[in-house]
């Protein structure tokens, strides 16, 4: 059976850096911090991170309320993200029913801040008769699919990945292979996520959230620098729409970029810290996937969320495959984490680099710890010819994925 | 309260969970197809009603019979009657 190549035709995004494509690459480029102090952070007994790289901007009311009434943040991200793929894309009101189309979008977790709202009603009596309708339609972990497939009339495959950090690189990996082997001809794929402190809660306690540079929220996160001290947790959702080459070009589609390799594995060696051979072998399994070798790759961009321990491993992976003949940077300089977002929003910002043919450096990255060193970190943004790029999420849990892109089609 | 009390509560308490206009919400408004309710609206209708009047009526039939804005106008002003 012939495999069909897959190619992007649409991109979303909802960002702590701005609520479209365009906005995100311009904010990239100028290397902007999406990153802000939260004050309420600091009614939270026990947190000592108080940043974040929220989302701005975005009128949930666009939405019909009937669509509305069971979404949380997310799924208003996830769903404002998908209108402006398929819109980017072109892609036909008549064909959104046609069961050629999926969604795959994941979260890391339902909405815990409709949680936390239903169980604060919840405590103060132990009574259910003040629950609403849309609770459950919020808590569900396939809640950002399920209200995309039904607000956009989408009938095909919907599935919802949920691997935290990795999740929607794993999203496009699963919609690559579908359409590769002919299952749909067209995939919404991506994440999203909505920020809580219970998220940077979760990275504090393991010392792995930013606590430091509370006062200067712009210098934090600092992947890869000496003076790194954890993640900025962020939010949004980034949406790519993938189509069979084929498909695309019946349609007249511009083509964005091409998805040429995927794999995705898991880590054993521990629930939370990164293993250095794990992370090479995602990264060589990718090269395989794509026939490639790593003398074709142009740039490496890192998941590099600015940990002691995460940044250490990956670094030290990069350069067991890549040596220090190839760029490398992380996007979280200046979009924080945004967790199941991160992987398609950063995909988009790579998408951004092989349009321009610049490379974007790792923002905050002034001196390179000693352990992340035998790479070639991009410090400055360059500007260079770029057709294929590798780019990594490792995860908590142990999930790592590994996504290709290729710019150009037939050469 | 008074008969024009109860429904304007009725009304801004519809208005505010359902995001209706005002001007759409005349008493002979149906529900469903005039000001655009389904079957989990209606559900979410009664706890609404319940908040706002303190009261239990998730378990009366007549709430079945209901199609119009006046017929919630005068389910409720019933059974505030019969409270009374």
């Amino acid at each position: 059976m012939p495999l069909n190549s897959v190619v992007i035709t649409g991109i979303g995004i909802i960002s702590p850096l701005g609520n479209d494509f365009p906005q995100l690459k311009k904010a990239l480029l100028a290397g902007s911090s999406g990153v802000r102090e939260i004050p309420e952070l600091e009614q939270v007994g026990g947190l000592r991170s108080r940043l974040a790289a929220t989302v701005n901007g975005v009128d949930p009311k666009q939405i019909p309320r009937k669509f509305r009434r069971s979404m949380s943040n997310m799924s208003i991200y996830a769903y404002l993200a998908s209108q402006q793929a398929l819109g980017m894309a072109g892609y036909p009101d008549d064909l959104l029913d046609s069961g050629d189309l999926g969604v795959f979008i994941g979260s890391t977790l339902g909405s815990t801040a409709t949680s936390e709202s239903f169980f604060l009603d919840y405590f103060r009596d132990h009574s259910l008769e003040r629950m609403k309708t849309g609770l459950f339609f919020q808590l569900m972990g396939h809640s950002c699919a399920a209200n995309v497939a039904q607000s956009f009339g989408i009938t095909g495959r919907v599935l919802s990945p949920s691997a935290a950090c990795a999740t929607s690189s794993q999203a496009v990996g699963y919609a690559y292979e579908q359409i590769m082997m002919g299952r749909q001809k067209a995939i919404l794929c991506g994440g999203a996520d909505e920020f809580h402190p219970l998220t940077v809660a979760t990275f504090d306690i393991m010392h792995a959230a930013s606590t430091h540079f509370n006062q200067q929220p712009e210098a934090s996160p600092r992947p890869f620098d000496s003076r790194r001290d954890g993640v900025v947790c962020g939010e949004g959702s980034g949406i790519l729409l993938l189509e069979s080459e084929t498909n695309a070009r019946q349609r007249g589609a511009q083509i964005l970029a091409e998805v040429i390799g995927f794999s995705t594995t898991s880590d054993t060696s521990s629930i939370a810290s990164p293993d250095i051979d794990a992370m090479v072998k995602c990264m060589q399994l990718a090269l395989q996937d794509a026939g490639l070798t790593v003398a074709d790759i142009d740039y490496v961009n890192a998941h590099g969320t600015g940990t002691e321990q995460g940044d250490i491993a990956e670094a030290k992976a990069i350069q067991q495959l890549f040596t220090d003949q190839v760029p490398v940077s992380s996007l979280k300089g200046h979009l924080g984490h945004t967790m199941a977002a991160s992987g398609t929003i950063e995909l988009a910002g790579c998408v951004g680099m092989l349009q321009q043919q610049q490379l974007i450096a790792t923002r905050n990255l002034e001196q390179v710890d000693e352990l992340c060193r035998g790479i070639d970190h991009l410090q400055q943004n360059r500007t260079q010819s770029v057709k294929t790029i590798l780019k990594n999420n490792f995860a908590m849990g142990g999930i790592n994925s590994t996504i290709i892109l290729r710019s150009d089609l037939n050469d | 309260m008074t008969e024009a009390e109860v429904i304007e509560l009725i009304d801004s308490s519809l208005a505010e969970e359902f995001e209706l206009e005002r001007t759409d919400m005349t008493p002979e408004a149906n529900l469903y197809d005039d000001l655009g309710l389904d079957s989990l609206d209606t559900v979410d209708m009664v706890i609404v009603l319940e908040g706002a009047f303190d009261f239990k009526i998730r378990e009366e039939e007549a709430i079945r019979a209901i199609r119009t804005l006046d017929d919630i106008h005068r389910f409720v002003l019933s059974k505030i009657e019969q409270h009374s």
